[in-house]
């Protein structure tokens, strides 16, 4: 094994899972070796981190793109990248080449096509890529509508023991919609299909993966009527977990007004009282994973009328300072925000991250958070600046990343 | 013929360019009453000049007016050709819809083209809603919306307003604005540009506005807008004193909407008897083009009393031509409308 720089960081606020203590953390090897008071180690590099917060590097579970500066600059050290690629991670020779690509200061996560090229129809070789390194299985942008195929994708990632990630919107009743219907789209003449298209889509993936034993994990769950849902499959004790994007707990429908393509988003923004259960979801536990969906698109995608532009936002920059805010607004507590960004993504990817633990992975965030900044669609680091939070003051930043104790 | 903006209905709207102060007509959303009513009296001018004998003019002689139509069109596309070449502009269609130009960054690019040529207005159809404010950003021109999506077809409604006041005024029955009016509007609500910009429209004039269609053609939230929302036709009619029937816009329709156009018919078709539940008299309205026997009887769409849909299309030349001359006149100069020379009214 590489040897190293032993790595301590020392007088900071360690977000641990059991809760906020003051101390520092101690690496070697890339394994964190001590939590709270550290004793020396001869020739270790030594970060003071007065005043700030260190936490585990950030897990974000299911990026569209691997964009190393923005997920760098997001203090994301691990990125779960869906199978909606060019070409499509539906062969064990991509997932391989894909799980390699980001090292060695970013770590990838493929998740595999469920279908072969994602059409909803042919199972793909799910043992084959878990092999090559898949940690999961996804359906991609879209929801896979029959749903026989779909018990079988959950009964055999069930057999292999892989988390299924589902998109849920119920392909027949959303068609060609690009908003949620309501008095937006009305007023704006958008294609819009109802918010109880997602709820459809969640109570039938939720009853098949019950069927099957398998683990499901809905990416974006944005709808009160959906949340509901989960909140009842948990309670029954469904192995069933939810994620969420902050543009859904941050922004309603109103955010597309003037045919803004950066709020274009898949699923599209929701109704302010969808806006609100989000949050209180978030609050009570209902939701799992807070993730960025970070899928950079440039002007040739974006700079369309409304409907014909692409979805996706650039979110990888924003998700800690948009997570925060949520903190700030005492909806969670400080290590709840990092159990949603790091230990319950990496639970769910089954990678020994996200948590600060001695013997696991030395992914480490050290993080201002009261820093203020900026989001600004002209100067980010990621691909393309496609942020609906263009302009917006933020707070919280990461000043300090390191990836297996090494500085990302 | 030489409108300068001046207009019999003082205290109307403030003078000058204060009287319509934008540089472009994207949609109705964006205007005042009093803008509405600025437009409709102006083109209240152009109807009478449309039937003289001679109906040539040099308003905007040197200027060149672009209808850029990325949709297939016919008659609101001849009806603005026809408006600027009454007007004396230099008239090029660009029919987009017919060449390879459908979307992407060819979008901006044509814009971009279109200003590179010093176009002095553009009028633009477009299939995606926005469409036409995404090229309104990139030209320095004013911009004119001929429909762009299901979202706004603004000079439609302001040319059914005005055949209805005009229809109206010539029974006796006009009045300083449209209260105490019921305008029913019935058909493809869900898909329809015509619909949503004439909700505005007329509850704009004061009218009461009800929308009638199957479920699955009814968006969600239109009761927000408005207007009352009904599925049940001959409830909707009920006392209504215009029924302004739409046609089923098949080609924005993703899927199956309804089962047959004979049930639409059965349950949405404008009979005679039908509209005997409207008030007595009560006016027939349609965009055109008509589907007959579909959404409207050719028995109804035809009687010479109650049907004003020819009237619609008169109007439509004469409401472009206003709003051709209006939005031109900075450029042209005309005095309150010039920043220069007019006392920077314009804005």
């Amino acid at each position: 094994m590489k040897t190293q720089q032993p790595l301590i960081i020392t007088n900071g606020r360690l977000i641990t899972p059991d809760g906020l203590i003051d101390g520092g953390v101690a690496c070697e090897n890339g394994i964190i070796t001590e939590i709270g008071d550290i004793s020396g180690i001869e020739g270790a590099e030594t970060i003071d981190a007065r005043g700030q917060l260190i936490g585990p590097g950030l897990v974000d579970l299911g990026v569209f793109a691997i964009d190393k500066p923005a997920l760098h600059f997001g203090g994301i050290t691990r990125a779960a990248l869906m199978p909606d690629q060019t070409p499509i991670l539906d062969l064990p020779s991509r997932v391989s080449y894909i799980a390699k690509s980001g090292k060695p200061d970013l770590w990838v996560h493929p998740l595999a096509a469920a279908t072969r090229e994602l059409a909803g129809a042919d199972l793909a070789e799910f043992a084959l890529m878990r092999d090559a390194g898949a940690r999961g299985i996804a359906t991609g942008r879209n929801w896979i509508a029959d749903s026989g195929v779909m018990l079988r994708v959950l009964q055999y990632a069930a057999m292999l023991d892989l988390v299924v990630v589902s998109h849920a919107e119920d392909s027949g009743i959303a068609g060609d919609a690009v908003a949620t219907a309501g008095e937006m789209a009305t007023r704006m003449g958008l294609p819009s299909a109802p918010a109880e298209a997602e709820a459809l889509a969640v109570a039938r993936d939720i009853a098949l993966a019950e069927m099957a034993g398998a683990r499901l994990h809905i990416r974006q769950v944005t709808t009160a009527a959906a949340l509901d849902l989960v909140r009842a499959a948990k309670a029954r004790g469904a192995r069933v977990t939810a994620g969420v994007t902050p543009a859904h707990f941050m922004l309603s429908d109103l955010a597309t007004g003037d045919f803004r393509t950066f709020a274009r988003l898949s699923p599209p923004l929701r109704a302010e009282s969808d806006r609100q259960a989000v949050i209180a979801a978030i609050g009570d536990g209902t939701i799992d994973v807070i993730s960025s969906g970070h899928d950079p698109r440039g002007p040739e995608d974006k700079r369309l009328p409304f409907s014909d532009a692409e979805p996706g936002m650039a979110g990888a920059e924003t998700l800690l300072a948009t997570t925060l805010t949520l903190v700030r607004d005492e909806v969670i507590a400080m290590d709840r925000a990092f159990a949603l960004l790091c230990t319950n993504p990496a639970q769910l990817l089954g990678v020994n991250a996200g948590r600060l633990i001695v013997g696991a992975e030395a992914d480490i965030a050290i993080v201002d958070p009261d820093k203020p900044w900026i989001a600004s669609s002209a100067k980010m680091a990621a691909r393309a600046g496609n942020t609906p939070f263009d302009g917006q003051p933020m707070q919280g930043r990461v000043t300090h990343l390191y990836k297996g104790g090494v500085k990302a | 013929m030489t409108s300068t903006g001046s207009s019999s209905h003082s205290g109307r709207y403030p003078a000058g360019g204060q009287a319509f102060p934008h540089a472009s007509l994207t949609g109705i959303a964006q205007l005042e009453r009093h803008e509405i009513l600025y437009l409709l009296d102006e083109a209240e001018q152009w109807v009478e000049f449309n039937r003289q004998r001679d109906k040539h003019c040099d308003l905007l002689g040197g200027l060149t007016v672009i209808n850029a139509f990325f949709e297939n069109s016919t008659r609101t596309l001849l009806s603005f050709e026809i408006a600027g070449k009454r007007l004396g502009a230099d008239v090029v269609n660009m029919h987009a819809a017919q060449s390879s130009v459908k979307k992407g960054e060819t979008l901006i690019d044509t814009a971009i083209t279109l200003n590179a040529m010093r176009a002095d207005a553009i009028v633009i159809r477009h299939g995606s809603s926005g469409a036409v404010d995404l090229i309104d950003s990139k030209v320095d021109c004013p911009v004119l919306n001929a429909g762009d999506g299901q979202h706004e077809h603004p000079t439609q409604a302001l040319l059914d307003t005005l055949a209805l006041r005009n229809a109206l005024e010539e029974r006796g029955e006009g009045a300083e604005d449209f209260t105490g009016l019921t305008v029913t509007i019935c058909g493809d609500i869900l898909h329809s540009r015509v619909a949503r910009s004439n909700i505005l429209c007329l509850q704009a004039m004061g009218a009461s506005v009800r929308v009638c269609a199957p479920p699955a053609l009814m968006p969600d939230g239109v009761e927000r807008m408005g207007a009352e929302p009904f599925s049940d036709f001959d409830a909707a009619l009920q006392g209504c004193d215009v029924a302004m029937m739409l046609r089923l816009q098949t080609e924005r329709m993703s899927g199956q909407f309804i089962p047959s156009a004979r049930e639409y018919h059965h349950l949405y078709g404008l009979t005679q008897a039908r509209l005997d539940r409207a008030a007595p008299d009560a006016l027939v309205m349609h965009p055109g083009p008509m589907n007959r026997g579909v959404e409207i009887d050719s028995e109804v769409a035809d009687m010479l009393d109650r049907s004003i849909i020819t009237r619609q299309v008169e109007m439509g030349v004469a409401v472009r031509m206003a709003c051709l001359d209006i939005l031109t006149r900075k450029a042209r100069g005309v005095p309150g409308w010039s920043g220069s020379s007019g006392g920077g009214q314009w804005v």
